[in-house]
């Protein structure tokens, strides 16, 4: 991950942060996240990101699981440890099945689990950035990528139009790393100065 | 807005050939017993077999669709609401297939019998000295089936009216008046209970599961019920799918489409685990008295209907209804509707076919085109009844939450 530069708006209303996202968009700049206190409806649609592929990883997860368990039981019960159970047949398909269909929905629901988890980059014993106290209590904050060539004073003054309460330019880690949350990193000192 | 429906003349032709092939295959089915001098007791078994299979199928279907509007009004769902008009036409149609079927199943209840004097189809109404069947006679008795399907198809014939004739009283009744809305509400509870006691339980067991009277399963009624609940949600979308192209029923949109079809993907599912859970406790205890049922399906002549129907009643659902997209294109939905309703017609094809056919089933021209019979009657009495009420149901408290109803 990178140490990027954002300006961050906080809103306090998502009447106003629907237009706002809208404008922002629309001036060609790149939004890195929103955070809401609530999931708000059709946000992602205004903020133009895609549906997500977490169900067809689902699906693969499920084919795993099917094939483990088929694959492992028609191993043991042919040719790694026969028994003869009431005079079935070794390759006891019908037997197997409710094995078969737990693995499956194992397989696919930790591992849609964890799918989700790192397509969010939420896991235990990581960190993100907050960019804003209040995002998780009462303020709707959306912050803003900025590279080299942009005016910080010229975005500020821009959000500022669009409604933020409050507005700054933080110099954060953009993704997740492995960290506590009662010890500050090192580059978390820079947004203090 | 676009809310009365007008049988456009292609509809109403089709409807009237698809009844005239059924009569026609009916006329050669008579005739070919007539006139064939070696007409056998399996030509006539296959006669009667064929109308009792394509009627008990169509009444079944029908009435699971009063079932859905009792569940959805007893669940106050809404998303039924903006099509509501198409299962309560289908519904009220009920009597018809329903005394269909009665006529033709008390013909072979009372009238037919084959040279030997015995009832082909229904073993038991002439049991003779078989122990299994005299024990079973205090249930399967000539007056024990003439009673519950006459009071069977009696009470679903009532209901599917009744519900149709509420839903259209509400349309004239004062703005926001709920009085009859609770009083469907009331209704529906006491259909669940209906259908509880009749598809649920008793009348799979009378219609269809006692052609093999020595077999029996308690999953049975459950597994047909299954069978006809998918089926009758692929009829609807039918329905509303060629409803929308015609202009009408512009309230509904692909959201609902989308959780019509996430029915039909949810109960083929649920489908195949009943028929599942009927076939592995069998195969398991691997008791002679009941496997007979499965060695003749499975590992005899019907070998190739019982792997066709689970390969177009669970995997084909489930790999191609699956993905989102599937469920909201109206190509790919209609056809697996189309492809769901034949494969349940083949379930119960191989649920009834053995007893009196064995080995020499056949589907040929009088099974498709008494199929084709009842399917013409479904289109022409369905559209009839869709023509003589609006299409939206006006008034109904339900209807704006249905309009904005995402899936």
């Amino acid at each position: 991950m990178a140490i990027k530069k954002f300006a961050v708006a906080a809103y306090d209303d998502e009447e106003v942060l629907f237009p706002a996202v809208k404008k922002v968009r629309s001036s060609g700049y790149k939004i890195h996240d929103v955070y809401t206190p609530f999931a708000v409806h059709g946000l992602d649609e205004a903020m133009g990101l895609k549906g997500t592929d977490l169900h067809i990883a689902g699906f693969i997860y499920g084919l795993c699981g099917t094939s483990t368990a088929v694959g492992f039981i028609s191993w043991i019960y042919t040719s790694d440890w026969p028994l003869n159970y009431g005079g079935k047949p070794h390759f006891a398909l019908p037997a197997w099945i409710p094995i078969t269909f737990e693995l499956t929905v194992l397989f696919a629901a930790v591992g849609m689990t964890l799918t989700f988890c790192y397509l969010n980059q939420i896991m235990p014993g990581v960190k993100k950035h907050i960019f804003h106290p209040r995002q998780s209590d009462d303020m709707f904050v959306m912050a803003i990528e900025l590279n080299k060539h942009t005016s910080e004073q010229e975005v500020m003054a821009f959000l500022k139009t669009t409604g933020a309460k409050e507005v700054n330019i933080q110099t954060a880690e953009a993704g997740w790393w492995y960290g506590r949350w009662d010890k500050k990193e090192p580059y978390e000192a820079l947004n203090l100065g | 807005m676009n809310d009365r429906f007008e049988i456009p003349a292609r509809l109403k032709n089709t409807s009237l050939f698809l009844i005239a092939v059924g009569v026609l295959a009916l006329v050669g089915g008579i005739a070919c017993l007539l006139m064939g001098h070696n007409s056998t007791d399996v030509d006539k078994s296959r006669f009667w077999a064929v109308l009792l299979h394509d009627s008990v199928f169509f009444t079944l279907m029908a009435a699971a669709c009063i079932f859905i509007q009792a569940a959805s009004n007893l669940a106050q769902a809404s998303w039924l609401v903006a099509y509501r008009r198409v299962p309560e036409a289908i519904g009220a149609n009920v009597w018809v297939f329903g005394t269909i079927a009665a006529v033709i199943m008390f013909i072979i209840v009372f009238c037919y019998r084959d040279s030997h004097g015995i009832d082909a189809i229904y073993p038991w109404v002439t049991p003779g000295n078989d122990k299994v069947l005299l024990g079973k006679s205090a249930f399967l008795n000539k007056g024990m089936f003439v009673g519950f399907t006459v009071v069977t198809i009696g009470l679903w014939s009532f209901f599917g009216r009744k519900f149709r004739a509420m839903s259209i009283a509400q349309e004239s009744a004062p703005k926001n008046d709920t009085k009859i809305y609770w009083k469907v509400f009331r209704l529906s509870g006491l259909f669940l209970l209906v259908y509880a006691l009749s598809q649920m339980s008793t009348i799979p067991w009378m219609w269809v599961m006692s052609i093999q009277a020595h077999w029996y399963s308690t999953m049975f009624s459950w597994y047909s019920f299954a069978s006809v609940f998918v089926s009758a949600f692929s009829l609807i979308l039918l329905w509303v799918v060629y409803l929308k192209n015609q202009g009408n029923l512009q309230l509904v949109s692909k959201e609902h489409i989308h959780d019509l079809g996430k029915f039909m993907f949810a109960f083929s599912i649920f489908w195949t685990y009943l028929w599942f859970a009927q076939y592995m406790l069998i195969w398991y205890s691997n008791q002679p008295d009941e496997t007979f049922y499965f060695k003749m399906r499975q590992q005899g002549p019907y070998t190739i209907i019982f792997y066709a129907n689970f390969i177009i009643n669970f995997c084909m659902p489930l790999l191609i209804l699956m993905a989102r997209p599937s469920k909201r294109n109206y190509f790919t939905i209609t056809f697996m509707a189309m492809v769901i309703i034949f494969g349940h017609w083949l379930d119960f094809f191989q649920m009834i076919m053995p007893g009196p056919l064995g080995a020499e089933w056949h589907i040929n021209w009088y099974e498709i085109g008494i199929f084709m019979g009842f399917a013409g009657i479904m289109i022409f009495t369905v559209s009839r009844t869709l023509t003589k009420s609006s299409l939206i149901p006006a008034n109904n408290i339900m209807l704006k939450e249905a309009v904005v109803h995402l899936s």
